[in-house]
């Protein structure tokens, strides 16, 4: 594993700016069980980074630990420079992390634009939220279509665009998508992965987390490969793409300790 | 039913409905946000009458001056016992909440016993509350067509302020999934403290109104209140504020129809029948009228 990371630091020696956020070690449980046995990564700004891997391998308790909903036991976790570990949810969304949650989560009873208007609670500004409303009405027509309609009335795939417009509306400087495809129809599916392609386009630093590897190692700067709580590989997606055989590690052909 | 006695009947259902639903919503208020049915809402209520009796009877202070303190201190009942008794325990079990709020609610009572009195007080009431009104040739005290009024503008207020502004927005986003709010930068104690804030204005309000029909405090007082939350929201539904409202009123009007209707050999039965008619709901349509819209899966 420390090999692996030697990589990417190599790779990303040079004009790449410093991390913006950087799991380090990092120990995450709920009750008896733990769920990340010290798990360590890096986003920079303005990258895309994916994390792939089973289900229950850790990857949503990796988002929630850093947007605040789980408390970590150890390990630090650093957001632009300061140690944020452990801090309320609704303090690290003022620092601008923003976590589109798995399942969407929208408040179903609410309008579409009130959902909006809660997206932006922690870092409202009347000015700015009109333009950027404008601006994700363009990027997402059918939230401008049901702006007065009730969030549970949007089928699935709109649900997840105004999780993801909910999280963006409050400008974070960084995004953390969690499981976006899940449940959708595949051209719903290519819909959300063209517009986390944009999005990146756009210069929004994003952590993406996956069970459809291919397709976020498609679109990612670079990727983790999550299993049992651990990382299993991780470097320049491309790469990772070519050299793994990612069916293996979904079928835990590679667990034991060949590779590691 | 000759017109007179429909008037009546109609007046009698708005001005006890309206007491009712501001009762219902102050209970519901705290469920909403906190998933908690506090035990302790009908001792915000006696909280505040006790404060109406002691600044009503000795100082010299204005009525309407003595209504704002009373309300005051219900608000900061609430927000009091939110930071003291029920945020060490936020985060355990629901079973862990509801059990501190009987603990509130009987810390308060033995307070108002021990402190005060367990016999009962009067509470002055301003004169006109009790000036008889004509209205369509029916009379009435002026303080119910008062209660109706004032219900009339709390319940505007507080759709304004669900509605329209961010706050509102916020706890009603709060109310149905607490942990997505919170990610979306709503802070937990600033959403809790206000529904406890708001739960104790509402319970102040009551409390006027209650005294002022009652005429008295003791120390057992808010149970009464608190029985009739309860019936309410169990025939409006907890789920949400409208349901809570509706409920006040409709339980009104089974009971004023049941007062009116009943022969008076059973008349003795009315309560015992109402709570036939609370079994039935709790049987038939334990989620009350109105269905919070989306929150089936909601449970505690």
């Amino acid at each position: 594993m420390n090999d692996k990371k030697q990589t990417i630091q190599e790779q990303g020696s040079g004009a790449i700016p410093a991390p913006i956020l950087q799991v380090n070690d990092l120990v995450v449980g709920y009750g008896a069980i733990e769920v990340l046995h010290g798990v360590s990564i890096d986003v920079r700004e303005g990258e895309l980074v994916s994390i792939c891997g089973v289900n229950g391998a850790g990857k949503s308790t990796l988002l929630k630990s850093v947007a605040g909903v789980l408390k970590p036991r150890s390990g630090s976790i650093r957001f632009k420079g300061n140690e944020v570990g452990g801090k309320k949810p609704e303090n690290l969304h003022k620092h601008g992390i923003s976590l589109v949650p798995e399942g969407r989560e929208i408040f179903p009873s609410l309008t579409v634009g009130e959902n909006l208007r809660i997206g932006a609670f922690g870092r409202y500004d009347a000015k700015r939220y009109e333009a950027d409303l404008a601006d994700y009405f363009e990027l997402f027509p059918i939230l401008k279509e049901r702006y007065n309609q009730a969030g549970g009335l949007l089928s699935g795939g709109e649900q997840q665009m105004l999780a993801i417009a909910r999280g963006l509306i409050s400008r974070p400087d960084l995004l953390m998508l969690d499981e976006p495809s899940l449940g959708l129809s595949p051209t719903m599916v290519d819909l959300i992965f063209e517009l986390i392609r944009t999005l990146k386009a756009r210069g929004i630093t994003i952590l993406l987390v996956e069970q459809n590897a291919r397709r976020a190692l498609e679109i990612a700067d670079r990727a983790y490969l999550f299993s049992n709580g651990r990382i299993e590989y991780s470097g320049m997606s491309d790469e990772l793409a070519e050299s793994i055989d990612i069916t293996s590690v979904y079928l835990g052909g590679n667990n034991g300790g060949e590779i590691l | 039913m000759s017109a007179n006695i429909f008037i009546e009947f109609v007046i009698n259902v708005l001005s006890m409905g309206s007491l009712y639903a501001l009762i219902a919503l102050g209970l519901v208020f705290v469920y909403g946000i906190c998933n908690l049915v506090n035990f302790a809402y009908g001792e915000f209520i006696t909280v505040s009458a006790y404060v109406l009796y002691f600044v009503g009877t000795f100082t010299d202070l204005p009525w309407w001056l003595v209504f704002l303190i009373a309300i005051g201190s219900g608000a900061l009942t609430g927000f009091l016992s939110e930071l003291i008794a029920f945020r060490p325990f936020r985060g355990r079990s629901l079973d862990a909440l509801l059990v501190t709020s009987f603990a509130v609610s009987i810390i308060l009572q033995r307070s108002f016993q021990l402190g005060i009195s367990p016999r009962s007080r009067a509470v002055p009431v301003p004169d006109f509350f009790n000036i008889n009104v004509s209205l369509l040739g029916v009379v009435t005290p002026l303080r119910n067509m008062l209660l109706i009024g004032t219900t009339i503008i709390l319940l505007i207020a507080v759709l304004i302020l669900m509605r329209r502004t961010s706050l509102g927005i916020a706890m009603r986003g709060a109310s149905e999934n607490f942990v997505t709010a919170r990610l979306m930068g709503v802070p937990a104690n600033l959403v809790i403290s206000i529904a406890f804030v708001i739960s104790g204005i509402l319970a102040g309000v009551v409390a006027i109104f209650w005294s002022a029909r009652t005429g008295s405090v003791e120390p057992m007082m808010g149970s009464g209140p608190l029985l009739i939350g309860f019936i309410s929201v169990v025939i409006g539904g907890m789920q949400s504020l409208v349901g809570a409202v509706v409920g006040g009123y409709v339980y009104a009007f089974i009971a004023n129809m049941l007062s009116l209707t009943l022969p008076s050999s059973l008349l003795s039965f009315r309560d015992a029948i109402m709570f036939v008619i609370v079994i039935a709901f709790l049987v038939l349509k334990p989620e009350g009228l109105i269905r919070g819209k989306y929150q089936e899966e909601r449970v505690g």
